[in-house]
């Protein structure tokens, strides 16, 4: 079609002098390559992708793209109508007259209707773009690298006379009072980062939890527990009886309260206790051996590996799994870990029973509960 | 008074008039939309993760309008009954409210983690193509940086949308995070009370997570995005070799009509599969696992699937647990902050390490290489993404030992030993595989292309003809010299297999008349895939 041989001698360089745009004769795709050499473009290849208008083939394609915008159109009305009339709020199915479940189609057909209606535009650009756009080949240069040596030189000049200019080389004293001026400044800005700061060891919050000698183990809804309230092998998850105990205000203090057989206890406390704390007193290993309650045994639920509830028992093999990296902790040998990532027992919370038989703690945990940490002996 | 004539065929060209008198922008304007942009499949990987991120402000917007970061607790007694009576924080709440109680709330809610997922994901994407092609070397070291800073804040931004709405997964997450924080050495009690206000969880660590989310890190987000497309325009996009293609220069199509049209219709894709995704594909249903509970955990919880290494990383490392003078190094840290924060740096360095340690190369490359052309290159990437699998699998270890009933125990100690075994094996594999691919280009440029025809020779031997790519010395061999361009192997490459016909349930075109192409438009090709650094404008103008 309109192909104009201006290009010297196929290389991409081009250096003739620039065309008159005012030129009557010129026409545009003339002006469109004069624009193009002038950003350093070439367009070696530019043709339509239907030299005879009119085809078969070319109203075919625009039938296509056509199609498209239509059922984007028609899409994107019906998400119109979905979105204001569809009865979409939220109705519990099995309650009177809960069988009306046209709310749960409410959001797929929203993503249907609005995802065809973007698709179709989309698609019908592309194809409008690959197959009606001319068919076009060009050619830049490019040219990157450094700067131009003399461009280069005379920034530098100019920027190293202004630092000249500000004589800080020659002038010691300045240059003393200049660091000792900002420095403090800096790290004023700094400061009110310690507003974050909170001990961690006030009030040993790491080394407590909501236990402490008396209180009462209680259940999610509050109620305290009999012993009798544990079938033979069950377990149950138990929080300190204090104001808020069960909330995550106390997050370190869930505890998992075993009932175990008499045989699997027989086991245990036949296995002579040797796992202890590092730096355990004789005074805590002693109220360790007692800690268990006959055949009841209470174990911090906090893994000691990252903290995850450690929380899936399986009865036959004895094993307490926590889900999220999988330390395995043997009930039958002091919870100590025989699998895993974590590398300490869960620790035991001494238990007994109060006078109106309800399971109380003798004391707080005797170590630190859940992850480790560098303060931790 | 008289209005002035409006004529509605002139208002766009006194619109361009009208700015151009004021800021004199005719030049730049055509500049850019001459400016070349080469075309490959492979370049438009970054696009999805840009179009993902407009998507993720649009929709996000629309989230913070309805969403509470408060941990306030709260009892719910809104629209999803199973929860009423519940004692809840307000950010739960809020965000139950969304997928129940606000109109196309929920919708917005799931195309918004979609397009969190497909952010990072086209982002990992995008980046192994700069990777294996070396697009990263000298000048691109600085947007390599850029880049790879980007993946790390759109992954702490995925985890932080991901903690927000404080339920029991998102919680579960976040003490993780929290024994992981605490795991360092000297200063991680101290770290994690600053980061939680208090002991685990306190009271503000949702509002403070909200903060990040929703205006610090989009700020940096947007800012790092447009430097780095900023510089993609300066520098202009790399090339692979081919006919025509030299260092300096680029080839490709102009940014309008043609290259601008398939990036808008593309981004209209990406948005329409993202529409759907979010409406027809149930993602995070916070309503399942109810709100976070310190002594609640469900089997077979998952992070989303960029965190899925992490947790890998966590689960296979062994129990090892320092204690000296009284102190603890937790296991944690030697399993996730130490290999983490290698595997992080090695990555985000590798331009100077290849440069400086690997090739010695500090030249200039807007020509990319193939991935076999860098044969260490591809080895080091394959041993890398094998070592990431190995992890990301051992973070879902526990689904598939339940679903293909393996031992979790077995699943674990395979992780472990193909964690170390697997990535040189890949190398190694890799390597041979390169050097392979590189032997039968050189062959089929000395020997010619396989052309599927058998002949016996008068000796009674069966041998294969193959089609030189130029005219053949007395040995049939042509000596064409290998320069990194794809190599034609098959017979149609060369248009003398006829074109494919297209259409699907029709012919669209007629099928081409010769089945043999001409003997020129087969020397044309040959011409192409042996010059590259002769400009062949020439001859087809």
């Amino acid at each position: 079609m309109s192909h104009q041989h201006d290009n010297s001698g196929g290389t991409t360089t081009v250096t003739e002098t620039p065309i008159d745009v005012d030129d009557e004769n010129l026409t545009r795709i003339d002006l469109v390559r004069e624009g193009a050499r002038r950003d350093g473009v070439e367009i070696l290849h530019y043709e339509p992708r239907f030299p005879v208008a009119g085809t078969k083939a070319e109203k075919r394609v625009e039938r296509t793209i056509a199609t498209w915008l239509v059922i984007s159109g028609l899409s994107a009305l019906a998400f119109i109508v979905i979105y204001i009339a569809w009865p979409w709020n939220y109705i519990q199915g099995n309650e009177q007259g809960g069988d009306d479940e046209r709310w749960a189609l409410y959001t797929p057909l929203l993503g249907l209707t609005a995802g065809l209606a973007l698709l179709g535009i989309g698609i019908a650009i592309i194809m409008w773009a690959k197959k009606l756009l001319p068919e076009e080949l060009s050619v830049q240069d490019r040219h990157d690298g450094a700067s131009d040596p003399a461009e280069a030189k005379l920034t530098t000049s100019t920027i190293l006379n202004m630092v000249d200019e500000t004589g800080i080389q020659r002038r010691p004293l300045l240059k003393g009072a200049l660091a000792f001026g900002l420095l403090p400044v800096g790290a004023a800005v700094a400061v009110p980062l310690g507003a974050f700061i909170e001990d961690p060891h006030k009030d040993n919050a790491l080394m407590t939890t909501g236990f402490s000698e008396g209180v009462r183990l209680i259940r999610e809804d509050g109620t305290p527990i009999r012993p009798s309230e544990i079938s033979t092998g069950g377990i149950e998850t138990v929080y300190p009886g204090i104001p808020e105990g069960t909330t995550n205000k106390h997050a370190d203090s869930p505890t998992l309260l075993l009932h175990l057989r008499p045989d699997d206890a027989v086991k245990i406390q036949q296995k002579q206790r040797d796992v202890f704390p590092s730096n355990a007193s004789e005074e805590t290993k002693k109220a360790l051996l007692e800690a268990n309650h006959g055949n009841y045994y209470a174990y911090s639920k906090i893994c000691t590996h990252v903290g995850c509830p450690a929380s899936l028992y399986e009865q036959q093999t004895h094993r307490l799994l926590c889900p999220c990296h999988q330390s395995q902790f043997d009930v039958l040998d002091y919870c100590t870990p025989i699998f895993g990532p974590a590398t300490r027992p869960l620790p035991q919370l001494p238990i007994t029973v109060d006078d109106e038989g309800y399971f109380i703690a003798k004391s707080d945990y005797l170590e630190a509960i859940g992850p480790a940490f560098w303060e931790r002996p | 008074m008289k209005l002035p004539k409006i004529k509605p065929a002139e208002l766009p060209g006194d619109g361009a008039k009208w700015v151009d008198n004021r800021l004199a922008v005719a030049s730049p304007v055509r500049k850019l939309v001459n400016k070349v942009f080469p075309d490959h499949w492979s370049f438009m990987l970054g696009e999805i993760a840009l179009y993902a991120f407009i998507i993720l402000l649009i929709t996000g917007t629309f989230l913070t309008l309805f969403f509470e970061p408060s941990m306030r607790e709260v009892v719910y007694d809104g629209a999803y009954t199973p929860m009423r009576g519940l004692h809840m924080s307000q950010a739960y709440k809020t965000t139950l409210d969304i997928s129940f109680e606000v109109r196309g709330g929920l919708i917005m809610r799931q195309i918004h983690h979609w397009s969190a997922l497909l952010f990072v994901a086209a982002m990992m994407v995008h980046m192994f193509r700069i990777f294996f092609t070396g697009a990263f070397r000298r000048p691109r070291e600085i947007n390599w940086l850029i880049g790879f800073n980007l993946f790390l804040i759109g992954f702490v931004e995925g985890f932080l949308g991901y903690g927000l709405p404080d339920d029991a997964l998102s919680g579960t997450g976040l003490r993780i995070t929290g024994g992981i924080i605490q795991s360092v050495p000297i200063v991680g009690s101290w770290l994690s009370f600053a980061i939680f206000g208090g002991e685990f969880p306190g009271e503000l660590i949702v509002s403070r997570m909200y903060i990040l989310h929703v205006f610090l890190l989009p700020l940096i987000l947007l800012g790092l995005i447009a430097t780095h497309i900023g510089i993609v325009v300066k520098q202009k996009h790399t090339q692979f070799p081919g006919p025509g293609r030299t260092e300096h220069n680029v080839v490709g199509t102009r940014f309008l009509p043609a290259f601008s049209g398939k990036a808008a219709g593309f981004s209209m894709v990406v948005f329409g599969v993202l529409a759907g995704l979010g409406g027809l594909v149930q993602i995070n249903p916070i309503w399942i696992m109810g709100p976070y509970k310190s002594a609640v955990v469900s089997a077979g919880s998952q992070p989303d699937f960029y965190m899925g290494w992490t947790d890998g990383l966590v689960r296979l490392f062994p129990a090892w647990e320092t204690r000296l003078f009284d102190h603890t190094i937790p296991a944690a840290f030697y399993a996730a902050a130490i290999p983490g924060g290698i595997l992080v740096t090695l990555a985000m360095l590798y331009p100077f390490i290849e440069r400086f340690l690997i090739t010695k190369d500090g030249t200039h490359h807007n020509l990319l290489d193939r991935p076999r052309d860098a044969p260490t290159r591809t080895a080091l990437g394959a041993m890398a993404i094998t070592f990431y699998l190995v992890l990301l699998i051992s973070g879902g270890n526990d689904i598939i030992a339940e679903k293909f009933h393996i031992s979790l125990n077995a699943m674990t100690w395979a992780g472990r030993i193909g964690l170390l075994l697997l990535p040189p094996i890949a190398f190694y594999l890799t390597y041979r595989i390169c050097l392979g691919l590189q032997q039968h280009d050189r062959e089929v440029l000395a020997h010619g292309v396989e052309t599927g025809i058998i002949k016996r020779l008068p000796s009674g031997a069966f041998i294969e003809v193959h089609q030189p790519l130029a005219e053949p010395d007395e040995h049939g061999h042509t000596e064409l010299p290998y320069t990194g361009a794809a190599v034609p192997k098959k017979m149609n490459k060369l248009s003398a297999g006829g074109h494919a016909i297209r259409g699907f349930f029709a012919p669209v075109e007629q099928p081409s008349p010769t089945p043999i192409a001409p003997k020129e438009e087969a020397e044309k090709e040959l011409a192409g895939a042996s010059a590259i650094d002769t400009g062949h404008s020439g001859s087809r103008v």
